[in-house]
């Protein structure tokens, strides 16, 4: 039993607790790096080793570091860690990825996702757990920056892991035409678009699966209401507009303005910019 | 090869903004421009400890990182300890940049608590929050290792004043994104995309403006 709930320190992680999309902790590297998937590998693996690590030694040693100047410890332990994960890129890593990542490997020190783990995990439990919980944090920046890596990458440059993906030719003819890449996606601009429509889609995801619940009657979710507020002001217009078809059954107890939950089936995926 | 101030500010504030165009900062540029009010209060106290710090780690770097050369005088060595071929640098350059900004941003506080305590009462909140202000140690790293003079870094009053640059720069990302955030509140928006992604979206856009400014005087960064 004790080992089942030591898994869930892992397995709770990725996706529940996505340290980009939930929590949106670490951003800086996100953004910057993910205009390739190996950059995006690169960075995730790298990250991942000091938190890995850093979670470790931090709950190892967590009964030693005094309250008042913790802050300092966890940031002196990840300082490091990082240098070593430097210089270990500089051995092995090749000279293009080192650098791309440039100044953001030594960055690692500042991210928000890895003092957070220290102070709010690994300070207070013991050393397997961290161990796990790093692990299932890593995992999920990791699926966090393969996910907008994978999208700048093959719409802004048209490669995939450095590949050319299109034209595709089989024997002579060209089944599918040389694609042209939208630069823009692996520029600055790209990356802020990228990743929001990104976050809109976990958002969206969320809501519907909220929204199942509660049709199902399974548990109120006034979550929704809290996530999500409403614009302060809304154009009188729309009241008249949105009697909203009977999709909702809602206990008429609860008077809500009528215009805030959309009926699932409307709002269209905010999917991905298409060519 | 030496730097000019105008060269330099046109640069870090305008051409390369930290946050639009070097992804620095992003944290603070989400969390805390809400208001305009905390927009500016941040944007000046990251003004304020980026230019000291700026100034710091050079020093660091310059007097206590890099080996003895004709331009500077390692004071380790001066000491008379041991300084290897390459210097510190690779080691300890990390760990001392990440030092010397926690202790700063301390001692900032506590020089302004007593000294100015109107100044402190505006931005000593933010103070705390600028440790992991990944900008302040970007611009410190930036300043250090990329900027035309690899070797040697850029000289302690231009990094101080490339760190106000940069400072300036995070200033006027986050008053234009305070803005911007302040009229989405009022309009109506996507339910998926309400809150963070919206402003995602934007700041896309304004970066993508920002892209506008490439090259301007012929200025490469």
């Amino acid at each position: 039993m004790a080992g089942l709930s030591l898994l869930r320190e892992f397995t709770d992680k990725p996706i529940k607790h996505n340290p980009v999309f939930v929590l949106a902790l670490g951003l800086c590297p996100t953004l910057a790096v993910t205009t390739s998937l190996k950059n995006g590998v690169a960075m995730a693996t790298a990250a991942t080793a000091v938190l890995v690590c850093a979670n470790l030694l931090i709950s190892l040693i967590r009964r030693l570091i005094p309250n008042q100047i913790r802050i300092a410890c966890f940031i002196v332990v990840i300082a490091g860690f990082v240098t070593m994960v430097e210089i270990a890129m500089k051995a092995i890593a090749p000279e293009a990825i080192t650098k791309a990542l440039g100044i953001f490997i030594p960055l690692i020190v500042v991210n928000c996702i890895i003092l957070g783990r220290a102070e709010a995990f690994a300070s207070k439990n013991g050393p397997v757990a961290s161990l796990l919980d790093g692990m299932g944090i890593g995992v999920g920046f990791l699926l966090a920056l393969v996910a907008i890596s994978l999208v700048r990458e093959v719409l802004g440059a048209g490669t995939l892991w450095g590949y050319r993906l299109t034209p595709v030719t089989v024997g002579t003819a060209t089944v599918i035409p040389a694609y042209v890449p939208m630069t823009v996606l692996g520029m600055a601009p790209g990356a802020f678009i990228v990743i929001g429509l990104l976050f809109g889609l976990f958002h969206w995801i969320g809501n519907r699966r909220r929204e199942t619940v509660r049709l199902a009657g399974v548990a109120a979710v006034p979550q929704v209401a809290r996530d999500f507020p409403k614009p302060k002001k809304k154009p009188a217009a729309q009241k008249a507009e949105s009697g909203d078809p009977a999709s909702e059954p809602r206990p008429p107890s609860k008077p809500r303005p009528p215009s805030e939950p959309r009926p699932p089936s409307k709002p269209r995926p905010p999917s991905e910019p298409r060519p | 090869m030496e730097v000019g101030y105008v060269e330099l500010a046109i640069g870090s504030i305008l051409i390369s903004n930290l946050v639009l165009a070097k992804f620095l900062g992003l944290c603070p540029f989400f969390g805390v421009s809400r208001r305009t009010r905390d927009a500016v209060g941040m944007g000046l106290a990251v003004i304020f400890v980026m230019s000291i710090a700026s100034a710091a780690t050079a020093l660091v770097y310059r007097h206590l990182l890099l080996p003895t050369s004709p331009e500077h005088t390692n004071l380790l060595g001066v000491l008379g300890l041991p300084v290897p071929e390459g210097g510190y640098v690779l080691i300890l350059k990390t760990i001392s940049y990440i030092l010397v900004i926690a202790v700063l941003v301390q001692f900032v506080e506590m020089v302004l608590k007593k000294a100015a305590p109107v100044l402190y009462r505006a931005l000593g909140i933010y103070l705390p929050l600028i440790t992991t202000n990944c900008a302040v140690m970007g611009i410190a790293l930036l300043n250090t290792e990329a900027w035309r003079d690899p070797a040697n870094g850029l000289p302690v009053h231009l990094a101080a004043f490339n760190g106000l640059c940069g400072g300036v720069g995070f200033l006027l990302a986050m008053l234009l994104m305070s803005g911007i955030r302040e009229r989405l509140t009022e309009s109506r928006v996507p339910k998926a995309l309400q809150g963070l992604p919206i402003a995602f979206i934007s700041a896309g856009l304004m970066a993508l403006a920002f892209m506008g400014f490439t090259k301007l005087f012929g200025i490469a960064v």
